[in-house]
């Protein structure tokens, strides 16, 4: 287990109990299972303690988890025949960005996601998750062939954000990203969209203009990351924590303002400790909102679809 | 008047320029001279404004706020501001250093504008238009809540007029304190987009320097013809964050309005004096209207009457 910053005094705790087990196998004449199992409950409790009351802070860290299941798991979990589809038919083919077709349960998807990689290897490959234009533009492919065969579509949100690169620029990341929000507006199948992990600025909302949005418990969602927000409000990188509890960011307060219409639940300790419960209720949350939409035309659709972004966010935070 | 535009009920506060006084705020003494930033030379403020800010020795174009612009744009300096639906007021309970109210009241305290776009109709070459632009001098031009409604006013404005829309764009990003709703305005923005587009009205993009982040990644790029002023940046992610991800320098006029024209990512790069005459061309031709008439023109009949009566 990869402990994050706040969870060093857990570390310890579990550190030592394994340390006494240890002890106890070379030493079989000491029993230390007593003392270990009282330590195994106090670590049980502080856990249950922290993330009982996760700061926004921590929620990014824990949203940023390098364990945490990410979309090839879910890919992989959930759906049956995925045929993965490459491209963007104009310049390449953007390994931020997976997606293709699939059978969710029986019914055929189109599903699409960022990928962020899980080892040194893979996250270089898929570039940490941040999409370049043709990442945008493949979407924008897949969009219109689950219009044109009426198959439901599906995004798994897991970025930093766009690509800040030379490249990305000149080939036109901005307007990618538009065409692709432009197009999640167009489609008339049911668009629904889970943020599993970091939902990061126009490179995310890119994928999640949908007519659901569901969001993992400790994900996080916003305009700018809480450091980026530091260095320009605060003029100082190390006030993200408090850049993180002005931003709003967490899928609690989204809900509040009515950004997102559920919050999945994760397991006691975050997704990293429970993956593969965490990916059933990804599962499940997946299965209620295309039940929701099941039936609805393609013009009630796109009309809901607008109508939810044009009415958000004339409440506020009643806070 | 029994018909027409003026007596829509979402037109508000009519607007009569006095043109020989439109600049007497900025008349005290040490406001006479502007220093061009690009070139040095001191320019004397009534020559910069007739030259709509642009510097007159290098050509260097200078932000103009979106009413000196709009006064300069319209016959006779004449147009009609659409009222924009009122927003919550820090919707997010905002804290950094200072607080979210006092940043607005103090934009608005230096601007004289109620916030970062202004909406019109009038007429340009007797061409009636829906204008909108984004106030780069109002905490940066940035996207929030108010920037989202003023573009949704403005197409369905368009839409109820069956009027073009033209829209300038400038603005260092999203709305920081307004967090997530300031992102939700990429999608609401794009839905007022598509409104124009099945309306089949022109919706012609004028993006002016800067026009960054999530503006340029929504309404900013979508427009029927998408035109920059001369050296405008624009990109998504700003030349500093790129240079610190790719750690190394950048070429000469990366991100530049010239250096989009050539990577295909513009239609025209326009001089602030030919974008009126350009404008009028564009979206005459594109909604199937004759000619224009060349030259500048009086206040049109119509606009006048309508002072007559709300004044
Ligand atoms: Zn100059």
């Amino acid at each position: 287990m990869n402990y994050l910053e706040f969870e060093k005094p857990l570390a310890e705790i579990e550190g030592k109990a394994e340390e006494l087990r240890t002890m106890g196998r070379t030493n079989p004449g000491t029993d230390v299972s007593k003392e270990a199992e009282a330590l195994d409950r106090k670590a049980e409790v502080m856990l249950k303690d922290m993330y009982k009351a996760l700061t926004p802070w921590q929620k990014c860290q824990v949203a940023r988890h390098p364990e945490r299941p990410h979309t090839r798991d879910y890919i992989d979990a959930l759906f049956s025949e995925y045929t993965s589809l490459a491209g963007d038919r104009n310049f390449a083919d953007d390994h931020a960005v997976m997606g293709g077709i699939a059978r969710f349960q029986d019914t055929p998807v189109v599903v699409i996601g960022q990928e962020k990689g899980s080892d040194t290897k893979s996250r270089i490959e898929r570039n940490f998750g941040m999409a370049r234009p043709e990442g945008y533009r493949k979407a924008i492919r897949l969009m219109e062939l689950a219009d044109r065969f009426r198959l439901p579509v599906i995004t798994l949100v897991d970025t930093p954000g766009a690509y800040p690169g030379k490249g990305a620029e000149e080939r036109g990341q901005a307007e990618a990203i538009a065409r692709s929000t432009e197009k999640c507006l167009q489609i008339g199948v049911p668009l629904i969209s889970v943020i599993i992990g970091e939902g990061g600025s126009g490179g995310a909302v890119a994928f999640a203009t949908a007519n659901r949005v569901a969001m993992l418990e400790h994900s996080v969602y916003s305009v700018i990351t809480p450091e980026g927000c530091a260095s320009i409000l605060w003029k100082d990188a190390d006030k993200a924590k408090d850049a993180a509890e002005a931003l709003r960011l967490t899928a609690q307060d989204l809900q509040k303002l009515g950004v997102i219409d559920r919050i999945v639940k994760e397991p006691m300790g975050g997704a990293q400790r429970g993956r593969k419960e965490t990916i059933e209720a990804v599962g499940k949350a997946i299965e209620t909102m295309l039940k929701e939409l099941s039936g609805k035309k393609p013009e009630g659709l796109i009309k809901d679809r607008r109508q939810k972004f044009l009415d958000m966010g004339t409440k506020g935070l009643a806070a | 008047m029994t018909e027409g535009p003026f007596r829509m009920n979402w037109i508000s506060n009519y607007v009569r320029p006095k043109i020989n006084s439109l600049f007497s705020r900025r008349e005290v003494p040490e406001n006479l001279w502007t220093k061009c930033p690009e070139c040095g030379t001191m320019l004397f403020h009534r020559e910069l404004a007739d030259n709509l800010n642009v510097c007159s020795n290098c050509e260097h174009h200078m932000a103009i706020t979106p009413r000196d612009r709009f006064t300069k744009l319209f016959d006779g300096g004449i147009f009609v501001e659409i009222k924009v639906p009122d927003v919550t007021v820090d919707p997010l309970q905002f804290r950094d250093q200072k607080k979210y109210p006092d940043r607005l009241k103090a934009a608005q305290k230096a601007s004289g504008e109620k916030e970062a776009m202004l909406v019109v109709t009038g007429e340009v070459a007797r061409t009636p238009i829906v204008a909108v632009a984004q106030d780069f001098s109002f905490m940066a031009g940035s996207m929030g809540m108010y920037v989202g409604n003023a573009i949704i006013a403005a197409a369905k404005a368009a839409v109820e007029m069956k009027r073009p829309l033209v829209l300038f764009s400038a603005a260092g990003g999203a709305r920081m304190q307004e967090g997530i709703l300031s992102l939700m305005q990429m999608p609401r923005t794009t839905v007022a987009v598509q409104m124009l587009k099945e309306a089949g009205l022109p919706y012609v993009v004028v993006l002016t320097h800067p026009t960054t982040g999530g503006v340029t990644a929504s309404y900013a790029m979508l427009g029927d013809v998408q035109i920059a002023e001369p050296n405008a940046l624009i990109c998504f992610a700003g030349p500093r964050v790129i240079e610190q991800t790719i750690r190394e320098k950048l070429p000469e006029g990366f991100q530049r309005a010239e250096y989009l024209l050539d990577h295909g990512m513009l239609d025209r790069v326009t001089h602030r004096k030919k974008m009126r005459e350009e404008l009028v061309t564009i979206v005459r031709m594109l909604s199937g209207q004759s000619p224009a008439i060349a030259g500048d023109l009086p206040a049109p009949a119509l606009a006048t009457a309508a002072a007559t009566t709300a004044t």
